[in-house]
């Protein structure tokens, strides 16, 4: 046997050990994916269209992503700047280590609480007949529901993610802040500068691309979610996810290919917001050395 | 400086009150059931429901299928990238990362779509078949934490090394893999195979479109009927939720103990 048979044998067993992982991933995840991507782009009779994703442009689709990008941005802003607080808190806060440690194994926790059981809490919190709401109205009178509140709402739906969103932020900020060096805050102080302007001209611009970047990874999070609200709110509320669901279970939009289009949709929006996290957090990274 | 204690303990306060206010009332809620006093009559009627058993019991197994298939697909595959093709690494991490990006439910579309009755590979046609695609499904949620748990915890072991070792003293291939690394990276197989558990126990989507009698399908079910049910099946949630990232936290505070090399 020549010795370069000899080295092609060897490389073709090195391809050979990860095919079963390739295989897997090209029946499971990408050819799944491309047949749907392809799906969007041909009519029921198999001819190339644009028109699916024309369609996308109707009100009432319109109006369901309208309401998955507002639940989600409002929950990815909120969980980003309560979950960056309780970070600070923890990292920077002078707060006994305990708190540090409890607050961090409770966040690994509450970010997989998520899906059906999250909506039960909910509902048994701030429900009509919930602790809160029964509390408020029998204590101090106050009814909640006169307001307007409504937990099947976009407000409600904000408020339960994010029990799973700052949590999230918690986790994967707190590293961020734990790269913040002393001799910088130290440095700053020795020149005069307040604390308002440490932050404003060295924290915030070396910590941004973590924020942001984590924002956006909490709104693909949010974006792709559906166990939660259909859980809490059934069909009532007509965000993305739950309007493919409802597709996906009897052709509401009596289009399949339309369907397809939905979830392309939902991909270049999940997609987009990871490639950007993906973008900052390389950039971020260049200070956590 | 004493007043940024002040604004962190407020910081925590808030975060305190937010997340336990809910686990409050959910609790209490459950104890509800019987007019007039607290009693776990919600959990007993839970418990002695014939679905809860089954659905229970049937997300659990496909949850031990999903870990054990999936540390077959996984461990193999990172060892080898390590060891003989780390050129392809970026692109075997891009893969794995691709589950966070796809939504579980344009997934399982796809699948419905590829593997239906009239399809090259009928998964759906039979009971076993879609049991083996819900599998499949989970295999593929649970990839990315799977991975990063095992690439992890080789990274703490000299992969070349050992395999040399090995294969000196004679070791074939099954013998290298399953007695020589699988043992090493114990504590991230583990680390995966707890947050798949409680990825899998509760997941809704995929065996809901797949019409499988799993846990979080039921869970919706009781939810959309009963009143005092759901409030104590999410306790029994969040205490499997906690449980297995207890787990988790446990195991991973074994791997910090061991050398550390980059």
């Amino acid at each position: 046997m020549s010795h370069s048979a000899l080295i092609d044998r060897r490389t073709v067993i090195d391809w050979l050990g990860i095919a079963p992982f390739m295989i897997f991933a090209l029946l499971f995840l990408i050819l799944p994916t491309l047949y749907l991507v392809t799906g969007a782009f041909v009519t029921p009779e198999g001819d190339f269209t644009f028109k699916n994703i024309a369609d996308l442009f109707s009100p009432s689709i319109l109006s369901a992503y309208w309401i998955s990008i507002k639940v989600s941005l409002a929950s990815s802003l909120g969980g980003a700047v309560i979950g960056f607080f309780l970070a600070w808190a923890i990292v920077m806060g002078g707060l006994p280590r305990s708190i540090r440690s409890g607050l961090l194994t409770f966040s690994g926790v509450a970010s997989n609480f998520a899906g059906v059981p999250l909506a039960f809490a909910f509902i048994a919190t701030l429900g009509r007949t919930g602790l809160v709401t029964v509390l408020l109205r029998d204590m101090i009178g106050f009814n909640l529901y006169s307001t307007g509140f409504n937990l099947l709402s976009f407000f409600g739906l904000t408020i339960t993610y994010m029990f799973f969103q700052i949590p999230l932020m918690v986790l994967i900020l707190t590293p961020a802040l734990d790269g913040m060096k002393r001799e910088w805050r130290e440095a700053s102080e020795i020149l005069g500068a307040t604390t308002w302007q440490y932050w404003r001209m060295i924290a915030l611009p070396i910590l941004w691309p973590s924020l942001l970047g984590t924002t956006l990874l909490l709104f693909a999070n949010a974006f792709g979610a559906i166990a939660t609200a259909y859980a809490l709110t059934g069909s009532s509320l007509n965000i993305v996810p739950i309007l493919l669901y409802a597709q996906i279970r009897g052709d509401v939009l009596h289009n399949p290919n339309l369907g397809y289009a939905l979830a392309l949709g939902m991909i270049v929006i999940t997609g987009l917001s990871n490639v950007l996290y993906i973008w900052l957090r390389s950039r971020a990274e260049r200070w956590q050395k | 400086m004493k007043s940024t204690r002040i604004l962190a303990w407020l910081a925590i306060l808030i975060g305190v009150i937010y997340f336990i206010v809910p686990l409050i009332g959910t609790f209490e809620f459950s104890l509800r059931m019987r007019r007039g006093e607290y009693s776990f009559d919600a959990y007993q009627s839970v418990f002695s429901d014939i679905q809860f058993r089954t659905t229970f019991g049937f997300s659990m197994l496909m949850a031990l299928f999903t870990i054990v298939f999936g540390m077959l697909l996984v461990v193999p595959t990172a060892y080898w990238v390590r060891l003989r093709l780390p050129r392809m690494r970026p692109v075997v991490e891009f893969i794995t990362l691709l589950p966070l990006v796809i939504p579980a439910i344009v997934i399982v579309f796809g699948y419905l779509r590829l593997y239906n009755s009239s399809s090259f590979l009928p998964l759906t046609n039979s009971t076993s078949g879609t049991n083996m695609l819900l599998v499949f499904s989970y295999m593929t949620l649970s990839l990315p934490y799977m991975y990063r748990a095992v690439d992890t915890a080789m990274r703490m072991i000299d992969v070349g090394t050992l395999t040399e070792a090995a294969e000196s003293l004679g070791a074939k291939w099954p013998t290298i893999l399953f007695r020589c690394i699988f043992p090493n990276v114990m504590s991230g197989v583990l680390s995966g195979a707890f947050i798949t558990f409680a990825i899998v126990m509760g997941e809704f989507t995929m065996a809901s479109l797949l019409n499988r009698p799993a846990f979080g399908p039921y869970l919706q079910l009781v939810g959309a009927n009963k009143a005092y049910e759901p409030s104590a099946l999410a306790i029994i949630a969040f205490a499997i939720t906690w449980l297995s990232m207890g787990l988790l936290q446990l195991v991973s505070r074994f791997q910090k103990t061991a050398p550390v090399k980059a």
